[in-house]
């Protein structure tokens, strides 16, 4: 029987009461630990959970900026932007996914490689970031997606816009846009933050290197999303920013009747203002079709431009290296005259060739150009004459003046395409081919050979600078609203020739930097070339202008690709017979009007033959194009510069 | 040496209540005021289904626990065994007619409400057991002839909720009826040989597991081990606690629950909810009032003379603090998420039910706390 007596209880109670007291003790313990935990989680570690808790809550959609637009000096949009009809998809509202695709493979084009490759896309990704379906469909596509959009969930038609060029004309100065890749994430630090997925950024040209500012900024959305990812509602939005656009010193109707004139020619042109050194026309022939990279290039055209062998993606106006050839010959006599090596009426006489240490070096005039002074020596062009200057002058001397006149360095800043060439001399030659200079190849570099590399682009401000009377310009490429300061400093110059400067123009012109050490032998070359053009025996006497207005004076040039061989030289072989390949680049370059000179240009043909009959023609109906439109720019240059 | 005096045994109304432990019944209403709050908020700042019923639910349990207190303790001693043997004839009802929600069978449909037996266990074996040991003399106490009715009691039913399968519960039940062994004075050296045995028996009991009991053991182990899937709730819930602050983000104003990163806000994870709106002084209020009333059970198991009475209330402080730190030590990630509900604060009406029951007894044994039990 189980009865507990009074004394059996008193037992059973302290018992109990001591164990209790065990407990308590141990109760205790525990509760500092949780308290101790608390602490941990809500005051030691909160910043974390609260960054953690916040990531859980805010959801953020890019939105990509709209670019901006590049106009050319007559606010003609040369690359703008046109809507775009897009299909984007995100995947956490998607229910089925292999459903998804059956079914939009039934009303949009899309093939299954694209379809595998979206999926692996999807893998990849955070299930509420977006992928691009579709980055450019028509509008009935359009139309027919959104008629269909009830039974599509997860699927959201998108209107973005997108860049486009109205034609290929600028294709290589404008650049073209494409997707971001994953280098371009990698090197490019103004990305970071504004990778959207279909975003395209600047690949080559100006879209490249105005592209940290042409892009605009993202725009955001931030919605406050629950656990399924549903949106609950919109915290903040901010709309982007629209890129900033541009206006360039380029001229949309030259550009395109450049293009034509090249057409079917591997060539580039270079059209400069002599005074503030705006580009009036930078072409690159052959030109392609820069609407092609926007969206996906298309693999055969993309093979065929890079299988064409006359190079239709190379900016050849900046990327090309040319031999100068005979044009070089202006800054050898200038360079001459500066250091006093010659004097004007100094003569010499071609025979066709002269010796050097048992080598021959010929003029191009198998016959000889007899007696020949400077004037003679430029206007027809005579090698002899220039060996015999460049012999006395020194490469050293000549290497000089030639980068005081912008050879040998890139002429326009930030195009990564952009090549520096080069200007041969004695150290450059030691550093780089780590051998002795031979007074042989002074004799080359005398008539723009051997060594010496230069762009189309050098070669246009060479021209300029000497025709603007020998005064340093900075070209430029982005419109700037400022004054030609150059050009009122030096018509003041020429009417009051006494009278000091007044001090508004010596302010403005502080930074004028003179090449010439005397500015006659500017005006002597300038004269020579004038003969060139102008005057009968001068090498591009047959395409002058005769109407003052659109004179030129010019040089004409042509840079050897293959070495003529003795035996070529005596069966008198003709460019014409040789192969495409190896027949000689043509150039010319020449500033117009010669009285009151406003532009340079420079043409080179590749494998044209001669510069008097492949490069002046053209260089004459560009000329006079540009010379025709000059009204209507100085009529804008003048009002722009009026309200600085 | 005390004098039972029989004028405790037939009190009036009058004096019943004036003997009621006001503290106790205090802290349990603000308690429950608070739980009304943290429901609401789960419901979204709107009264909706589950702020409804628990208001409902709490007035219903907290006129049940007045009247279990006003009732004698002797009446809960004399019934004690009936109590806890028609428990135990719900839970094998459960295992015959019960309901199956999210792969476990613990319901019993009573057409007004779901009970669920295994709840009410948790105070049934505790009464069977403080009973027991209260007329087992200490010389029997520790053979093994007496040993035996316990263990019976304590395994059979614990086996029927494990099997449900509920192993949180069966835990808890478990705790509640070692405690009460313990605290009569069996010897320490059967719970090391339980102990032993339960150890050689784990990996046995291991195989019997399901796969997502497994799965939340190896999650509590390491909760980044599938933070979408197992390792979710620890993780959010961490987030939660922590993200709350010393001030917590304001009423209403739980990211976390509102946003549904939290799963079982309503139940199990009531405390998290709170914590996050709340913050750290707000989690420290809950402990506070939590250690308020186990002082409080702990001082009327220490006034009162029955021994059954002492047993009754120190095994129900322990349990029902076991019950607290069970579900709190889950929440901040301290144990694997066994599905065990806060006393109290979280919806759940048999788990209310259990509780008010528990306590009601607790407060009967302050009123008839000099009252013999037999």
């Amino acid at each position: 029987m189980l009865s507990p007596g009074s004394g059996n209880t008193v037992i059973k109670s302290k018992l109990i009461s001591r164990r209790m007291f065990l407990l308590t003790a141990a109760k205790t313990v525990v509760l500092v630990g949780l308290v101790g935990r608390l602490i941990s989680l809500q005051i030691n570690q909160t910043t974390k959970y609260k960054s953690l808790s916040d990531k859980n809550r805010f959801r953020e959609w890019k939105l990509a900026p709209e670019r901006g637009i590049i106009k050319d000096f007559y606010d003609k949009e040369i690359a703008s932007n046109k809507p775009l009809y897009q299909v984007h998809l995100i995947p956490e509202n998607v229910q089925n996914l292999n459903q998804l695709f059956v079914r939009l493979k039934g009303i949009l084009n899309i093939t299954d490689k694209k379809i595998s490759y979206l999926k692996r896309l999807i893998n990849k990704q955070k299930p509420w970031e977006p992928v691009v379906v579709s980055d450019n469909l028509n509008w009935s596509e359009f139309s027919r997606i959104n008629l269909f959009l009830h039974e599509l969930n997860g699927v959201e038609p998108i209107v973005s816009v997108s860049r486009t060029y109205p034609d290929n004309s600028s294709a290589h100065i404008l650049g073209y846009v494409s997707q971001i890749s994953a280098k371009d994430l990698k090197t490019k630090k103004y990305l970071k933050d504004l990778s959207v997925p279909g975003m395209a950024i600047g690949k080559t040209g100006l879209e490249k290197k105005l592209d940290k500012d042409i892009i605009g900024q993202v725009g955001f959305q931030r919605y406050e999303v629950n656990a399924f990812g549903k949106r609950i509602k919109e915290i903040q939005i901010s709309e982007g920013q629209i890129g900033k656009s541009f206006k360039t010193t380029l001229d949309y109707e030259i550009q395109k009747y450049v293009n034509e004139l090249l057409e079917d020619k591997a060539a580039a042109v270079c059209v400069m203002d002599v005074y503030n050194g705006d580009i009036v026309s930078l072409v690159s022939a052959p030109t392609f079709k820069p609407n092609a990279f926007v969206h996906g290039l298309d693999k055969d055209y993309w093979n065929s431009l890079i299988k064409d062998g006359k190079k239709p993606l190379t900016n050849k106006a900046m990327s090309g290296l040319y031999p100068p050839g005979s044009t070089i010959k202006t800054l050898v006599a200038l360079s001459a005259l500066e250091n006093r090596i010659i004097k004007p009426q100094d003569t010499f006489r071609c025979k066709g060739k002269i010796e050097l240490h048992g080598e021959k070096f010929h003029c191009w005039e198998k016959k000889g150009h007899g007696i020949v002074n400077l004037r003679k020596g430029i206007q027809r062009s005579c090698d002899v004459y220039f060996y015999e200057v460049a012999r006395k002058l020194g490469v050293d001397r000549l290497s000089e003046t030639a980068k005081k006149f912008g050879l040998g360095k890139q002429v326009l800043s930030d195009f990564t395409e952009e090549r520096s060439g080069v200007v041969p001399n004695t150290k450059w030659k030691k550093k780089f081919i780590g051998q002795n200079w031979y007074i042989g190849e002074t004799l080359h570099s005398g008539i723009g050979q051997g060594y010496f590399q230069s762009t189309p682009l050098q070669l246009c401000l060479m021209t300029a600078q000497i025709a603007n009377g020998g005064y340093e310009i900075k070209p430029r490429i982005i419109f700037e609203n400022k004054k030609d300061y150059l050009k009122d400093y030096l018509d003041f110059k020429s009417k009051n020739p006494q009278e000091t400067l007044p001090s508004e123009l010596l302010v403005k012109n502080l930074n004028l930097k003179p090449l010439f050490k005397n500015q006659k032998n500017i005006n002597l070359v300038k004269d020579a070339m004038f003969s060139s053009s102008n005057e009968p025996g001068g090498t591009s006497y047959r395409h002058r202008i005769e109407n003052p207005k659109y004179t030129f004076a010019g040089k004409t040039g042509s840079s050897q690709v293959k070495r003529f061989t003795e035996a070529q030289r005596e069966a008198e072989v003709k460019q014409t017979d040789l192969n495409y390949k190896d027949r000689d680049h043509a150039l010319f370059v020449a500033f117009a009007p010669y009285n009151d000179p406003k532009y340079a240009i420079s043409v080179v043909v590749e494998h044209g033959g001669s510069g008097g009959s492949a490069a002046a023609p053209l260089a004459k109906k560009m000329i006079k194009k540009v010379i025709e439109r000059h009204d209507l720019r100085k009529e804008i240059n003048n009002s722009k510069g009026g309200s600085v | 040496m005390y004098q039972p005096r029989s004028i405790q045994s037939s009190m009036a109304l009058r004096d019943r209540i004036l003997s009621i432990d006001y503290i106790l019944v205090v802290s349990i209403l603000v308690l429950g005021i608070i739980s009304m709050f943290a429901m609401y908020s789960t419901d979204g700042g709107e009264f909706k289904y589950h702020t409804n019923s628990h208001i409902l639910r709490f007035c219903v349990f907290f006129a049940l626990f007045f009247l279990v207190s006003l009732i004698q303790i002797r009446f809960w001693h004399d019934q004690s065994y009936l109590i806890y043997i028609s428990f135990f004839l719900l839970l094998l009802g459960v295992k015959y007619f019960g309901l199956t929600s999210s792969g476990s069978k613990r319901w019993l449909d009573l057409y007004f409400m779901n009970l669920q037996p295994s709840e009410l266990m948790k105070v049934g074996l505790i009464l069977f057991l403080a009973k027991y040991y209260h007329r087992v003399s200490i010389e029997n106490m520790n053979t093994l002839r007496y040993l035996f009715a316990p263990i019976i009691a304590l395994i059979a039913p614990i086996l029927l909720v494990a099997t449900q399968p509920d192993l949180g519960t069966s835990i808890l039940i478990a705790a509640g009826g070692v405690v009460v062994a313990w605290l009569a004075g069996v010897r320490i050296k059967f719970f090391a040989y339980s102990s032993i045995l339960f150890l050689a028996l784990l990996p046995v009991a291991i195989s019997f597991l399901k796969p997502y009991q497994k799965s939340r053991i190896l999650t509590f182990l390491n909760p980044e081990r599938d933070p979408l899937g197992a390792g979710y709730q620890i993780i959010q819930s961490k987030i939660a606690i922590g993200s709350g602050g010393l001030f917590g983000k304001g009423f209403l104003n739980g990211s976390q629950s509102y946003l549904d990163y939290l799963p079982e806000k309503h139940t199990d994870f009531i405390f998290t909810l709170f914590s996050e709106e709340f913050g750290f002084f707000g989690s420290l209020s809950i402990l506070a009032l939590y250690a308020l009333i186990i002082s409080r059970i702990i001082k009327i198991g220490n006034i009162t003379r029955s021994t059954f009475g002492k047993l009754y209330c120190y095994s129900f402080a322990t349990a029902f603090f076991i019950y607290v730190v069970v579900n709190m030590m889950m929440v901040l990630g301290l144990l694997p998420i066994v599905g065990s509900p806060l006393p109290i604060m979280s919806y759940g009406g048999s788990s209310m039910m259990a509780i008010m029951f528990g306590l009601g007894i607790v407060m009967s044994c302050k009123i008839y706390k000099d009252a013999p039990v037999n």
